[in-house]
């Protein structure tokens, strides 16, 4: 028994192939949108935030870069802190926030994170405390590992958790959503760094933030370009807004960015002007992403034109 | 796809499983009296939904969620309409209005009562972080009530638009297949309360005959755009638990043409994001060349 007739001619690709109203109940959404509130996308940001600091502090101290270290696990360790209390004013029972450690589940990105988070954010906090108060160096290189080695899950597990939905703009995207959320941590966490760190110290932080940026913007437009009509709520309505807000808030940071190397006198400025664009253009195509994910679920012809897609190429497969 | 990959939802690991069990909803029966909307809700004490007028035909419930477990959906449809209906269902060949007794009505109603599919490989099931969703022994979906807390998760992982979140309450409820009537061999209230048997129910593989033999009846009696709805064992869902006869296209009835469990492909998700992770940590270490001191 098969989801769908094995021939015949489908009326909702007949003519033009766009998707007719006609061919839904009453032009309802078949899946059902997101719960999420806005938290969701703000912890993206500063899980991405902490994820990439937790990446540069240890180098910059290997590198004799103590105080873009400080800056860096200071950053690292407040964004750390914000997103616990973010997931879990989220939930829908948050006094049950422990039951998402009852189980491990590689299937659910949310149950991965979880225990990601759960080791991530003491190590990360532990490390900046141990750092503060300039005792036990050993212990505090060991939490600072523990929380590099699992940054890069941090950075692109969200990703991850987004794209394994039914929403098909978030869905179909996965091969592109994790590099535009890993290059987000990175520029945000450079751009951060940057702005707290004293001058003389930042250029990693600011090469940091640039690959990051460039990854965002290359990684968007890969993931619109594969996603194609798909990509609408990227193109037209609220999403859309927030879409080009991202894109130019991280070109003119990343413009900003590389007029301001050295960071001296009015490239001070530059650079700073520059970091605040960047930690913002990392936030809104968060957002951007976030919101299109609704406007993609509310309209059911996202959902039926890659099916009926596939079944086309199916029974093509079948007759040739 | 991964190859190899088993989602936690396909093995359910009972030793004593029971055969599994499900419905087959022959919409081509259904008179739209939602009998099966108003047990539903009765037997599992289910909060009351607003009272609104929809506009949409006799359709005031308009969807599966929270505090809908059982939806009856009311299509009109006149005739070109039912032109294209007739070329999607099972008389590919044989052009509408020639070959069947009197031809075609210049006007029908559609309706179909839509449950939850407990899928083999439940989206809503894999990707729950709690646990609080599991397999039953007779192979159906159920979220427990004391463990779920509102992550929402499943919510857009379901392909069909079935559970969602209860607002007042917070966490997430859909079908459970009257978990606690078939404990006690009972069957479910819905296909109990219908009275022109368009919901069925019974072990999976006595659905899947009955569906069968029925398309043949209504094929026989040239009703047009007949045609089976329920994922196959080679589907994208691994096979579902509720089976349908339906008379139009599934999207014209608000179910997807071609549904795939967001799990089959999480690996490729992962690797996805560990090449994202790795570009993360190179980026960093390339930041640093050259500025030791």
């Amino acid at each position: 028994m098969s989801g769908a007739p094995v021939s015949g001619v489908s009326p909702a690709l007949a003519g033009d192939g766009r998707v007719q109203t006609s061919d839904s109940y009453y032009g309802l959404p078949i899946i059902n949108e997101p719960v999420w509130t806005w938290e969701i996308p703000v912890y993206f940001f500063t899980g991405g935030l902490a994820a990439g600091s937790a990446l540069l502090a240890p180098l910059a101290d290997r590198s004799g870069l103590g105080e873009l270290a400080q800056a860096a696990r200071r950053v690292g360790a407040a964004a750390a802190l914000a997103s616990p209390p973010l997931l879990i004013a989220d939930l829908g029972r948050p006094e049950r926030f422990h039951h998402m450690l009852r189980i491990v589940r590689p299937t659910s990105p949310m149950s991965v994170g979880s225990w990601v988070l759960a080791v991530f954010v003491p190590a990360q906090l532990g490390g900046a405390l141990l750092a503060e108060l300039d005792i036990l160096p050993g212990l505090r290189r060991l939490a600072e590992s523990v929380a590099a080695a699992l940054a890069p899950v941090m950075g692109t597990y969200t990703a991850v958790l987004f794209a394994n939905t039914s929403v098909p703009i978030w869905h179909e995207a996965r091969t592109e959503l994790p590099l535009i959320f890993a290059g987000g941590s990175a520029a945000s966490a450079g751009a951060a760094a940057l702005l707290v760190a004293p001058v003389d110290q930042t250029e990693p932080a600011r090469r940091f933030a640039l690959l990051g940026g460039l990854a965002e913007l290359v990684g968007t437009q890969l993931m619109q370009r594969r996603l194609d009509e798909l990509a609408e709520p990227y193109q037209e309505g609220e999403a859309s807004t927030w879409s080009h807000r991202a894109t130019g808030l991280t070109v003119a940071g990343s413009v900003l960015l590389g007029l301001g190397r050295g960071g001296r006198g009015s490239r001070r400025g530059l650079a700073l002007a520059g970091a605040a664009s960047m930690l913002a253009g990392a936030m809104c195509e968060r957002w951007a992403v976030y919101r299109a994910g609704f406007a993609s679920a509310r309209d059911p012809k996202y959902t039926v034109k890659p099916q009926r897609e596939r079944i086309e190429r199916m029974n093509g497969s079948d007759s040739g | 796809m991964s190859a190899g990959f088993t989602a936690p939802s396909a093995t359910s690991g009972y030793d004593d499983a029971q055969p599994r069990m499900g419905f087959f909803t022959d919409t081509s029966v259904c008179i739209g009296c939602k009998a099966c909307e108003v047990a539903c809700k009765e037997w599992n004490d289910i909060p009351a939904t607003l009272f609104e007028f929809s506009g949409k035909s006799y359709d005031n419930t308009v969807g599966l969620g929270a505090d809908v477990w059982r939806h009856v959906a009311f299509i009109e449809q006149r005739v070109p309409r039912i032109q294209e209906a007739a070329l999607s269902g099972v008389f590919t060949e044989e052009r509408p209005g020639e070959g069947g007794e009197g031809g075609l009505a210049d006007f029908r109603w559609l309706m179909s009562s839509d449950v939850c599919k407990h899928c083999t490989t439940a989206s809503c099931l894999d990707v729950c972080p709690t646990g609080a969703l599991f397999k039953t022994e007779f192979a159906t979906v159920v979220v427990q009530e004391d463990i779920c807390n509102g992550c929402g998760y499943c919510i857009p992982a379901c392909p069909y638009g079935v559970i969602d979140q209860r607002k007042d309450d917070g966490r997430a409820w859909k079908c459970t297949l009257c978990y606690d009537r078939l404990k006690g061999d009972l069957e479910p209230a819905c296909a109990k309360a219908c009275p022109t048997d368009s919901i069925n129910f019974g072990p999976l593989e006595a659905m899947e005959r009955m569906a069968a033999e029925r398309l043949d009846t209504v094929m026989a009696a040239h009703v047009p755009g007949a045609q089976l709805y329920g994922d196959g064992p080679s589907g994208g869902m691994d096979g579902v638990g509720s089976l349908f006869l339906l008379l139009d296209q599934p999207e014209v009835y608000g179910l997807p043409p071609d549904p795939v469990a967001v799990t089959k492909h999480v690996g490729q998700l992962w690797r996805a994001a560990a090449v994202a992770g790795a570009a993360l940590v190179g980026a960093a270490v390339a930041s640093f060349a050259g500025v030791r001191r």
